[in-house]
């Protein structure tokens, strides 16, 4: 699904992903943590192909294609989706009206029919009701006035709309209490499927008590420093990243 | 950084270069000589075949304007204006002897109508939009007449409303915006061509939206139309209003009144979608826009709601006001002014409270783009009698790169204790987080654009009629905002 090889990346000229490589399979869930600053987020952007962030070497192949080639919106309608770690307000642009543009952005570049007012609404309903998420919330502008919880219910929403190959949840749980918690791992867990990948970042082994992940893999000072099963979570959530952030160069 | 000069260069096609309305119709056409001298407010007269009254209120206005100076107190900047190098008069010269129905109409001009988008031919009409069309300096079809008329509602040009119905035209003409009121509603009142009248009889709801399309079609020839709206007791209208021009190098005067007239109870909503040609990229060509816009709500409870969008004019200088003079008469003024490479707007309006619980909303938005500059300014003005007068205003400025500016001027004289009167202003910039959020699901570059601005601009559209709303956010770039939901 996605193979990172030896990615470098600055952003405005400062050096943030330094040598990462990564390799994620048809149906795997890996999960990334690590203490501030040190990538996380730069990284999900540098898959996204935000402006700004540029690769200076290495590579990263998606579904067999060098992905430099695409731009933000191509790598989007291929199938690569991010849940922002701080979603974007966009006042006055309903989220039924941005939600139905983007699915059928999506459609169109994949070659399937646009879908009407009726069968998108149709749609809608499915994953809003299983989300908890009101006709209020869909009638505001995008994240306008959302609590912390909703905006990432929302992206998960979208998420499940889009129906994305590959997803990079960037701190999905955070803000969330308990209850919306679950509700965002079952949103989850109903996308996993033998063709579908996903990247979670995450500060908190709870997290992946609901969204149980195959690899679980330590970014520090913009390098993988350490890879393993889920049971490193656990062990990370015991001992923290004194051992990482220390700053020496882990091989 | 680089997205803003791409977002730049896509606000340009959305807001200027893909001008579509820029053709211009092969038609034959009489004119008056060039130039403006007493001479020519006679020809004009006498093409119209107007009374002595009419004649003379021209020559007055002229009289007047002769001594007066060009406004400069505005925010816009442009060579000065040889008045005497233009025309003043322009008409299809089929319609010299009057088309007695659609079918003497020229083919050519229906046909340009219908290029516009506007078909005049009554199997294609709008359903429920009776158009008055108006090229260069004629009215060459109004449509659904006859059903109008079934409600005793007038709606015909101007030039037919001055030998139809003097007794209005001679009592409301110049009631609101009087003949010496400005420098252009002054050049207007000499030179005034045609435009629009509209009767709504007591109690009368207008059974359809009124609308009129204007068009300047021939080169150096200024437009100056003069519309005139009273809604009786009780009536209830609402009145559209649309205008391009051909893509030409030179600078083109488009000099309007309008004038609406409310009685107790009454209420107008008067929208416009103005899209005269911009200009290029560079400032080249483009139509001055100097327009003089005013509504006397003199009834009790009556009720004037201006909707604008304005995206075209290399110059624009318009601000359409409401006289609040019947108690509890309410105003209210929605903008979007759009403005791109080298235009310039000067927009806003004029709440003048008279009446006691009068109230007024302003909400004004302006999104400025490439290297143009958009001022909103305002005045509200609460009288000594205005009791209890009540007005919000808020003003928010969107900016898309670096060499555009925005300006917010208020006015703001508050003369009775008990009035109350709000203001809010914001700038903002177009995001790079916003575009790489939506463009992270997919949407384009231009459609992340344009649903971002539309977004802006929302507060206002949705105060469009329908039939015009479509048209609006096209203009504004717009895909699917308002369709689901
Ligand atoms: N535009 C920028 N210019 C320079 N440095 C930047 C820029 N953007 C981010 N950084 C730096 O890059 C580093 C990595 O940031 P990033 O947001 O990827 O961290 P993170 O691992 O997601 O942290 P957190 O857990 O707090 O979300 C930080 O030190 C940050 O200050
Ligand atoms: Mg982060």
């Amino acid at each position: 699904m996605l193979e990172i090889k030896g990615l470098h990346a600055d952003v405005d000229g400062t050096e943030i992903l330094k040598g990462i490589d990564l390799s994620i399979g048809e149906g795997e869930v890996h999960a990334i943590m690590g203490p501030n600053g040190s990538g996380k987020s730069t990284l999900s952007y540098v898959l996204s192909g935000r402006d700004g962030y540029n690769v200076t070497a290495g590579s990263i192949t998606y579904r067999g294609r060098d992905l430099s080639e695409l731009n933000t919106e191509e790598r989007a309608a291929e199938g690569i989706f991010l849940g922002f770690q701080y979603p974007v307000e966009l006042p006055g642009v309903s989220s039924t009206t941005f939600l139905k543009t983007a699915l059928n952005a999506v459609r169109r570049h994949r070659g399937e029919e646009e879908l009407d007012a009726v069968q998108f609404m149709k749609r809608l309903r499915v994953h809003t009701k299983a989300l908890n998420i009101s006709d209020d919330m869909l009638r505001r502008g995008v994240n306008v006035g959302f609590s912390g919880g909703e905006k990432k219910r929302n992206e998960i929403l979208q998420m499940a709309l889009l129906e994305p190959y590959f997803a990079v949840l960037d701190e999905t749980d955070s803000g969330l209490d308990i209850d919306a918690l679950k509700v965002v791992a079952e949103g989850v867990n109903a996308l996993r499927g033998p063709k579908r990948s996903m990247l979670v970042i995450t500060h908190y082994q709870r997290l992946l008590d609901y969204i149980v992940p195959d690899y679980v893999h330590v970014l520090a000072h913009g390098r993988i420093a350490r890879s393993g099963g889920k049971e490193l979570a656990l062990e990370l959530e015991e001992k923290g990243y004194g051992e990482f952030v220390a700053g020496t160069e882990a091989a | 950084m680089s997205y803003t000069s791409e977002t730049a260069e896509q606000v340009s096609s959305i807001a200027g270069d893909k001008y579509k309305y820029g053709f211009v119709t092969d038609i034959e056409t009489e004119m008056a000589p060039k130039g403006l001298n007493e001479d020519i407010v006679r020809f004009i007269s006498a093409k119209k075949n107007e009374p002595e009254w009419m004649l003379q209120w021209r020559l007055r206005a002229y009289e007047r304007w002769l001594g007066m100076d060009e406004p400069v107190w505005a925010k816009v900047d442009y060579p000065e204006i040889d008045f005497q190098d233009a025309y003043y008069y322009s008409a299809p010269k089929s319609m010299e002897d009057g088309p007695q129905s659609l079918d003497e109409v020229d083919p050519e001009l229906l046909r340009t109508y219908e290029k516009l988008g506007i078909p005049l031919h009554e199997q294609a009409m709008l359903a429920g939009v009776a158009v008055d069309a108006v090229f260069d300096s004629v009215s060459v079809a109004t449509t659904f007449r006859k059903e109008l008329a079934k409600a005793g509602v007038i709606f015909c040009p101007i030039s037919e409303a001055v030998q139809e119905h003097p007794e209005l035209v001679q009592k409301y003409m110049g009631s609101v915006v009087p003949y010496s009121d400005n420098y252009y509603a002054t050049l207007n009142s000499a030179v005034f061509t045609d435009g629009s009248f509209v009767y709504i009889p007591k109690g009368v709801r207008c059974p359809m939206e009124l609308s009129t399309y204007f068009r300047i079609n021939q080169a150096n020839t200024g437009q100056f139309e003069r519309t005139l709206i009273i809604a009786d007791e009780g009536s209830y209208v609402s009145y559209l209003e649309g205008c391009t021009a051909p893509q030409r190098d030179e600078h083109q005067l488009h000099a309007a009144v309008v004038e609406l007239v409310l009685m107790d109870d009454a209420e107008i909503k008067y929208s416009t979608v103005q899209n005269w040609y911009p200009g290029d990229e560079n400032g080249k060509g483009g139509i001055y826009n100097f327009v003089t816009k005013r509504a006397a709500c003199r009834g009790r409870n009556s009720k004037v709601s201006w909707t604008q969008v304005e995206t075209g004019s290399a110059v624009t200088w318009k601000y359409p006001s409401c006289i609040l003079q019947g108690d509890n008469s309410v105003g209210e003024f929605y903008s979007v002014a759009i403005t791109n490479n080298l235009q310039q707007a000067d927009t806003g309006t004029k709440m003048i409270h008279i009446g006691e619980n009068t109230s007024s909303t302003i909400i004004a938005k302006g999104i400025s783009a490439g290297r143009s500059q958009s001022t909103y300014r305002g005045l509200v003005r609460m009288q000594p009698g205005a009791k209890g007068g009540r007005n919000y205003t808020q003003c928010d400025s969107l900016l898309i790169g670096d060499k555009c500016g925005a300006h917010t001027v208020p006015y703001i004289e508050n003369r009775n204790r008990t009035a109350q009167i709000e203001h809010e202003a914001t700038t903002a910039k177009i995001s790079e987080d916003q575009l790489f959020y939506c463009r992270q699901r997919g949407l384009s570059d231009e459609e992340a654009l344009s649903m971002i601005v539309n977004g802006f601009c929302k507060q206002v559209l949705q105060e469009l009629p329908m039939e015009f709303a479509v048209e609006a956010q096209k203009l504004v770039g717009i895909s699917l905002e308002g369709s689901v939901g």
